[in-house]
């Protein structure tokens, strides 16, 4: 797996340069983070290009790393299949809270269209360009987005599971 | 796309709220379809009804609490979902599972698909009017509850396997009931698709209809039978072998039209070919431990536990849920009863999760369904979600 990861390194560095900031194995993964700006248009060259030809979209998510500095505390992970040649990367950029436009994909999978509303749902990312960015499992009226750190695991307005007593 | 209005060009559409609690739609699901006549125009899907925030859950439990609640996502094959997390978790930690336990995992795993495809192509046919068959062959899906009731002591959510193995090993018990199981199944299943297959009504009803191009599918993201109806030869268990799936012989079924007559067909073949994993593994499954040595993660005997000190501080160790992981992010998938079922898995070295994600494959081949029953009958698009194997608690996770 680790040849492919070659592979991809240098095709990455040779269409954008230094826009590649990190690229290793993560256990059986090749995982490459990327310039927020030209994560789209990577992900469509490597959708496009004749031997990379990850066609296919398995998954993607939000990350939330408060401890990290200001400019990289959200993060978006994008994960890629060949299936010919069962090739699989993960792209991962990162990006600062002030900040969370990222270029929509729905135009290049149009699987990315619930996935991106999934993620908007849950961390408030603004998919720019998406048809219809809206909720999708969480009720239309919340106000914040539950996925988020900061946000305890117990809805904020209760007050009858007061654990003062039992610690814990 | 906004389906309340009335008028599209000249014509008068109707508006319909199929759902969320239907009796025609096996789950909370909500369409509100554009009809124009008993033609769908379009529609929209709502989905979220049974939402219970398993990602966010997940990062305030020890590892091995968050089995339970995998067991809630596709809930017809919780044991495919269970393994899967253990799966996951072992290879964050690097253990290596005795072939033993690999096998039983395989063994368990098969049924589990067997019980999800039965649901599936039963209630296809009941949604064409064969009320029949679909009694005929619960029977045997009861069965298989019984071994996993046998095995683990539940039947729906199995809560099955630990990190780093099996609870126990399959008592004399389950094997019986194993056996008597692929004795009889076989017999039960032909006598299912010669009622169903040809039968003239059936196949009016479901070859064309709703049907999805390779592209089209590829695009949407669709895995498992879906996928391979439309023509991919795709499947976990041959593309990146887990569990020993590597040791054994079995075909994968592909479709040609991916329409609903071919999904149900492929399940069918489906159903053949767990059976033959699983005879090759009753047969095959070698002796040794049922679980890894993995004091960390594994629960000692309790009779140790008692007698021995290293073992009663574990047993506290895991049951407060205190053992460290190595940091590092990973993700693992296995072939789920309606696709590919990932896991990704990022931890920081503390007792929860840092993030769990879950690629449910449902949520992800869900968004074609519009796509897939524009054009249609409002019956035929009854039988599109259920040939689709939607199942509202992987949907909605």
């Amino acid at each position: 797996m680790s040849e492919l990861l070659e592979i991809v390194k240098n095709k990455l560095q040779d269409k954008f340069g230094d826009a590649v900031l990190a690229s290793e194995m993560h256990y059986d993964f090749p995982v490459f983070i990327l310039k927020k700006e030209l994560v789209k248009e990577a992900l469509k060259f490597l959708k496009e290009d004749a031997e990379l030809n990850f066609h296919f979209l398995t998954t993607m998510c939000g990350l939330h790393h408060p401890e990290n500095p200001a400019e990289s505390e959200f993060g978006l992970m994008y994960q890629l299949h060949n299936m010919p040649k069962n090739w699989r990367i993960r792209i991962k950029t990162f990006m600062s809270r002030e900040n969370l436009d990222m270029l929509t994909v729905t135009d290049v999978w149009k699987t990315a269209g619930w996935m991106e509303r999934q993620e908007f749902d849950f961390f408030g990312f603004n998919f720019v360009g998406h048809p219809n960015l809206k909720r999708i499992l969480n009720m239309d009226e919340m106000n914040y987005f539950p996925m988020r750190k900061e946000y305890p695991l117990e809805d904020m307005q209760r007050d009858d599971k007061n654990d003062k007593m039992f610690g814990r | 796309m906004n389906a309340t209005s009335s008028t599209y060009d000249e014509k008068q559409y109707s508006t319909l709220n199929l759902g969320p609690t239907h009796p025609a739609t096996h789950g909370i699901f909500q369409n509100i379809l554009t009809m124009d006549g008993e033609m769908i125009v379009d529609s929209v899907s709502t989905v979220g009804y049974i939402h219970r925030a398993f990602e966010k859950l997940a990062e305030h439990r020890p590892y091995n609490q968050i089995t339970p609640i995998t067991d809630r996502l596709n809930y017809c094959s919780s044991p495919i979902n269970n393994m899967g997390w253990h799966m996951t978790v072992e290879k964050l930690i690097g253990a290596e599972i005795p072939k033993r336990a690999q096998y039983m995992r395989v063994i368990i795993m098969e049924l589990s698909r067997i019980a999800d495809h039965i649901v599936c192509d039963t209630v296809i046919a009941v949604d064409t009017g064969a009320m029949t068959g679909f009694l005929h062959l619960f029977q045997y899906r009861e069965w298989i509850y019984e071994i996993f009731e046998e095995i683990c002591g539940a039947r729906l959510t199995t809560n099955i396997g630990r990190i780093g193995g099996m609870e126990r090993d399959f008592s004399p018990k389950a094997w019986e009931k194993l056996d008597h199981f692929l004795k009889n199944f076989p017999t039960g299943l032909r006598e299912f698709q010669k009622l169903v297959d040809r039968n003239r009504i059936f196949m009016d009803r479901t070859i064309n209809v709703g049907g999805i191009t390779v592209d089209m599918a590829l695009d949407y993201g669709f895995t498992g039978p879906n996928l391979r109806a439309a023509g991919v030869d795709y499947d976990v268990r041959v593309a990146n072998p887990y569990s020993s799936y590597e040791d054994f012989e079995f075909d994968i079924p592909v479709g040609t039209n991916g329409d609903t007559y071919d999904r149900y067909m492929v399940r069918m073949e489906e159903m053949w070919q767990s059976l033959r994993i699983i005879e090759q593994a009753v047969k095959n499954i070698p002796d040794g431990a049922y679980h890894a040595d993995l004091p960390e993660f594994y629960l000692p005997e309790k009779q140790d536990v008692y007698n021995k000190m290293e073992a009663l501080i574990y047993h506290f160790k895991i049951v407060m849920g205190e053992t460290a992981v190595p940091k590092g992010e990973v993700y693992h998938s296995v072939e789920g009863g309606n696709g590919e079922l990932g896991f990704y898995l990022v931890s920081d070295g503390g007792r929860q999760p840092f993030r769990l994600h879950f690629r449910r494959p449902c949520f992800i081949y869900y968004q074609a369904y519009p796509d897939m029953i524009r054009g249609g009958m409002l019956s035929d698009a009854i039988l599109t979600m259920s040939s689709m194997n939607v199942i509202a608690g992987e949907l909605d996770a």
